[in-house]
């Protein structure tokens, strides 16, 4: 029974729980079974609460048996990114600064998942305040993948596809600022949307970069996220980027195939630098689209090339504006003081014994070396590397050149996809150059890292959606992904050109051995 | 002797606006509470939460920009200011950087057209002023008006929307140097309103102050209160020396550095401007006076010693101290004030319409300088007078106009307003709204004054008998023995008091008019209803028959 039960997918479970042929504490309990067995391996919670979990499954199944109304999830085991507000319960960012953190407010898409009835199963792990494609950011551990778990399983939202991809929750929360749900999905070989900005309120999603932030579904088909943005999306009077547009049933009409469907293909992501079976896998797939009797383009996204280095200059500084708030005082990690005062005062002893006034002028106030040293000791390095990327491209004399540059790019890029939509329904390509690579592969050359996002930042900088969905297996057996984007507020059409094709192929039920 | 230099003076004012909640979330704005208790996740910056704006504060905003004449933008936006405090929790201000709600506005105020002579920089005829950046602008030395007091416009830079930060309470007295900070005010709305240096000397600075505060008093935005901090003020000052004069630098023509905040104002040939320092922590319009007085004499003294001039130092700031009446210095070291600015991401921009700003036009209401000619012009008062009443407060000139109207004397009823009902106000520390007699009952009892049967120090006693006793004023006369003396009466007892005093009627036919004044002490003595003119009348008349 328990095995089973693991292996459906969330709208099958969904069935069972009210049809009654199974109980949300039957879920839920094979579930953290799941986690039990599997996670020392993969990793990708951070925290479980079982007896939480179950608590909240039985007090559902109550409900159900006594006819009381349940919202939409009712009974569904949901993991979530560990960067949404949950009142009363840590919420970490897998950062030692906010190891301790403990909101008093629930994020707008936690208070929707518990008022659908959600059971919340765990916390999971992520590049440390979501910087990062390849979850070896965590300040605590690196997630593993399960096809391979000597690989990264990508990132940021690695435990979020991790976790679905071994089966361990049928859906999950993750956030996407430059291809942090879809980079996870495509590598853990599972479906992850990233809405259209202001499609879901990022109020209590602790903010990365805050123009580009943006939370999303992942679960093994186009159908159960479907089912999961339906609860996630809405406008949201605390997010002033908050969209207010009703939102479509998705799940009712994801199953429905697209007539008449044109898909593009950008002949930029098909050159240098994508790897050979990836390509192969992609190209399969719009000759597969093509045999479903759409019609292929190919397109030109002219800026595109500009889009990396944008994204890197707007992200970090907004980043480093965001960060800003944990310096030990209100928030975030702080330093020993009285070591760190003892340890000053030392200082300005020994400079006054050598007499050195110049350096005794220039040694910090308590206050500073607070902020300069809990920073330091709270922050991982990618995100220091960030904050100072942001910090200096802000400067007084830069910001024409870098930030005000990078807003003017961005609006060329957006350009360039309403162009291109005006002849194409999706744009079809890779999420990422190649599949997932050895853990600490890349650790040490950042830029290659950053070039990993090469085919996802773009529709971040655009604010338009964009989904990845398994398409393929390399030869070593693991998991590509195939990219789909679609203009702003087209998640409906997203999802059913997505469905369209797990309709046709079986490769979203493929699954790791583990 | 004058001093050889001009005062060059520029404000910024923080002015709390008048809303229930704060710029980004909806926490009560109110002062005084136990610290850290009107708090919630956004102004306090809790990770993830977003700030709203609150579209109040930017009515209110506008409403003072239009006010101010300036020029509202159709497309403002919020930026943020990085820096870090301990009472600044997301580590930015929400702010307006280069796309401010407004800009380029101007504030009339009255101004002494001579200087005094007295105290330090007020001679504004020393400088030959170079031109104005802004040729629509009135230059300083465009006055106006007549008489003793004219009106110059004071230039308004900008004026924009900011949340406030948080208070730090430094508790160094406990001896642990440990600090607490009370979150309450953080993300209080506030309309920074920048000058242009126009300001040429203390006084002027502190009527630009009182003008201001006026002006958004009748515009309802904010109670200006400086105890509780809700309004602010920051004074950017420097002086421009006179050295072709007294020849006690050779330098000439230097080029002001452009500042944020203070466009310098550009220094004429055989003018040195010295560095500019910024003025913090004054706590009332007094203490900003003096303060700037001080910091005149303190500049010119400085340089005197130092010769140094504006760019050769960099921006200083000094706080006022009350107790030693000295400005002291806070800050001097190159700091870097690099705030970072950009655009907030987590607001959308402000779109304000032409109908929105001419509906904000049409509901400002009559501003002071206009009520103060049209009750010059509709009551026949002086312009002191009317600045007086209009400087009282939007319902102390109501009931001016309204007592006016009813008694049919505006100077009449402005001389009453100003002396009792003034001085009543301030005895009993009430507001006209707790002022016992209504308009229309000192009406009734100043046409009785206007028709000459009752003297302005019987009247008075009147109106008292009226505010302690709540009569009318006829109740109140009749109450007092006030009646109305016939002829007869006064002509028997003029008869008997010349026939007292033979002197005085020698005198008076002498051509000594004055003597008979001698005699009014005592008729009112025998009878307090007399009315002393006619008494006088009646008494010359005998004597001219004695003749
Ligand atoms: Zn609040």
């Amino acid at each position: 029974m328990m095995t089973t039960l693991i292996h459906q997918s969330a709208a099958e479970l969904l069935g069972l729980l009210n049809a009654g042929q199974a109980t949300s504490a039957e879920l839920t309990r094979a579930y953290l079974a799941r986690i039990d067995a599997v996670d020392g391996k993969v990793r990708a919670f951070l925290r479980v609460d079982p007896s939480a979990a179950l608590a909240r499954a039985e007090e559902i199944d109550a409900r159900r048996k006594s006819d009381k109304p349940l919202g939409r999830l009712a009974g569904l085991p949901v993991a979530v990114k560990d960067l949404l507000c949950t009142t009363g319960e840590p919420t970490t960012c897998a950062s030692r600064m906010l190891e301790n953190f403990r909101p008093p407010y629930d994020a707008t898409v936690v208070q929707r998942l518990k008022a659908a009835d959600a059971v919340l199963i765990g916390r999971t792990n992520m590049d440390e305040f979501a910087m990062g494609g390849s979850n070896e950011n965590s300040a605590f551990f690196p997630t593993r993948n399960p096809w391979d778990t000597t690989r990264i399983p990508g990132g940021s939202s690695g435990g979020a596809a991790a976790c679905v991809a071994a089966r361990m929750a049928p859906l999950s929360v993750g956030s996407d600022t430059g291809g942090s749900i879809r980079c996870p999905a495509a590598l853990c070989g599972v479906s992850g949307l990233k809405p259209t900005y202001g499609r879901v309120s990022r109020y209590g999603l602790v903010a990365f970069a805050s123009s580009l932030d943006q939370i999303g579904p992942l679960a093994g088909s186009a159908e159960d996220c479907a089912l999961l943005l339906e609860v996630l999306a809405g406008h949201d009077p605390k997010d002033s980027t908050s969209v207010d547009r009703p939102v479509p049933d998705y799940s009712r009409t994801v199953t429905e195939p697209l007539k008449n469907l044109r898909i593009g293909w950008v002949r930029e992501h098909f050159g240098e630098g994508l790897d050979a079976e990836v390509e192969k896998a992609v190209r399969e797939a719009i000759r597969g689209y093509q045999s479903q009797g759409a019609t292929v383009k190919e397109l030109s996204l002219p800026h595109g090339k500009y889009a990396v280095a944008t994204y890197y200059i707007i992200a970090p500084c907004e980043a480093s504006s965001n960060l800003a708030r944990y310096d030990g005082v209100h928030f975030g990690h702080r330093t020993d003081e009285k070591a760190m005062v003892a340890e000053l005062e030392a200082q300005r002893k020994d400079l006054h014994q050598r007499g050195d006034q110049k350096a005794l002028d220039d040694l910090d106030n308590a206050l500073i070396r607070m902020y300069r040293r809990s920073r330091a000791e709270g922050f991982g390095p990618e995100v220091k590397r960030r904050i100072m990327l942001g910090t200096y491209a802000l400067s007084a004399g830069y910001y024409d050149a870098y930030y005000k540059k990078a807003l003017q790019v961005r609006r060329l890029i957006r350009r360039d996809f309403d162009e291109a939509f005006k002849e194409v329904d999706l744009i079809v390509g890779p999420v990422t150059p190649s599949p997932a690579y050895k853990i600490g592969e890349k650790i040490g050359n950042p830029l290659e890292m950053y070039l990993y996002d090469l085919y996802t930042v773009s529709t971040n900088l655009a604010g338009i959606a964009g989904m990845s969905i398994p398409c393929g297996l390399s030869s070593t057996g693991l998991p590509i992904g195939l990219h789909l984007q679609a203009p702003p507020f087209e998640e409906d059409r997203l999802l059913r050109g997505a469905a369209m094709f797990q309709q046709a192929t079986d490769w979203h039920t493929r699954q790791p051995e583990i | 002797m004058p001093e050889p230099y001009t005062v060059v003076i520029g404000l910024e004012v923080h002015v709390q606006l008048l809303t229930e909640s704060k710029l980004f979330c909806g926490c009560s704005t109110r002062f005084g509470s136990a610290p850290n208790t009107q708090t919630c996740p956004v102004c306090i910056g809790m990770p993830g939460s977003l700030p709203v704006m609150n579209r109040r504060a930017v009515e209110l905003a506008l409403r003072t920009a239009v006010a101010l004449n300036c020029e509202i933008p159709h497309f403002t936006k919020w930026d943020r200011k990085n820096y870090y405090y301990p009472d600044l929790p997301k580590g930015y201000q929400i702010s307006q950087y280069d796309l401010p709600l407004s800009r380029d506005g101007w504030l009339e105020i009255m101004v002494s057209p001579l200087p005094s002579g007295e105290g330090p920089g007020v001679r504004a005829d020393v400088l030959e002023e170079g031109p104005h950046p802004n040729p629509l602008r009135a230059p300083t030395e465009g006055w106006s008006g007549e008489g003793t007091s004219s009106t110059k416009r004071i230039g308004i830079i900008r004026a924009h929307l900011e949340e406030d930060a948080g208070k730090s309470m430094h508790d160094e007295a406990a001896g642990k140097g440990d600090s607490r900070i009370d979150l309450n005010r953080t993300g209080t709305p506030l309309l920074e309103i920048v000058s242009q240096p126009d300001l040429r000397s203390p006084e002027e600075a502190k009527t630009y102050l009182t003008e201001l505060k006026l002006l958004l008093n009748y515009l309802g935005v904010s109670d200006c209160n400086m105890q509780e901090g809700s309004l602010r003020v920051d004074a950017n000052v420097n002086l421009h020396i006179n050295v072709a004069e007294k020849g006690t630098a050779p330098e000439k023509g230097i080029v002001p550095l452009l500042l944020r905040g203070q466009s310098p104002f550009p220094a004429a040939e055989g003018i040195i401007a010295t560095p500019i320092v910024e003025v913090k922590n004054m706590n009332s319009f007094r203490a900003v006076e003096r303060a700037l007085a001080y910091e005149a004499q303190r500049q010119y003294r400085e340089y005197q010693e130092t010769g140094r001039k504006l760019g050769e130092a960099p921006k200083s700031t000094r706080g006022w101290d009350e107790a030693s009446q000295t400005t002291r210095l806070q800050r001097s070291k190159e700091e870097s004030s690099d705030y970072r600015y950009f655009p907030d991401p987590d607001l959308a921009p402000v779109i304000v319409t032409e109908e929105e700003i001419e509906q904000i036009r049409a509901d400002l209401g009559e501003l002071p300088a206009a009520l103060r000619t049209r009750l010059e012009q509709t009551y026949g008062i002086t312009p002191y007078d009317s600045d007086v009443l209009v400087n009282q407060g939007r319902p102390l000139v109501d009931y001016y106009i309204e007592l006016a109207e009813a008694c049919g004397d505006g100077k009449l009823a402005s001389n009453w307003v100003q002396q009792s009902v003034l001085r009543t106000l301030n005895e009993r520390q009430i507001g006209i709204a707790q002022f016992p007699v209504r308009p229309a009952a000192l009406a009734e009892l100043l046409s009785v004054v206007k028709s000459g049967k009752l003297e302005t120090v019987r009247a008075r006693d009147v109106l008292q008998a009226m505010l302690e006793t709540g009569k009318s004023a006829a109740e109140a006369m009749q109450a007092l023995g006030i009646v109305e003396v016939d002829d007869a009466a006064v002509e028997a007892l003029c008869r008997e008091l010349l026939d007292a005093n033979p002197k005085i009627v020698a005198e008076v036919q002498a051509g000594k008019e004055k003597g008979v004044g001698m005699l009014i002490g005592q008729a009112k003595r025998k009878n307090p209803n007399l009315n002393a003119a006619r008494f006088r009348e009646t008494c010359l008349k005998l004597i001219q028959g004695m003749n």
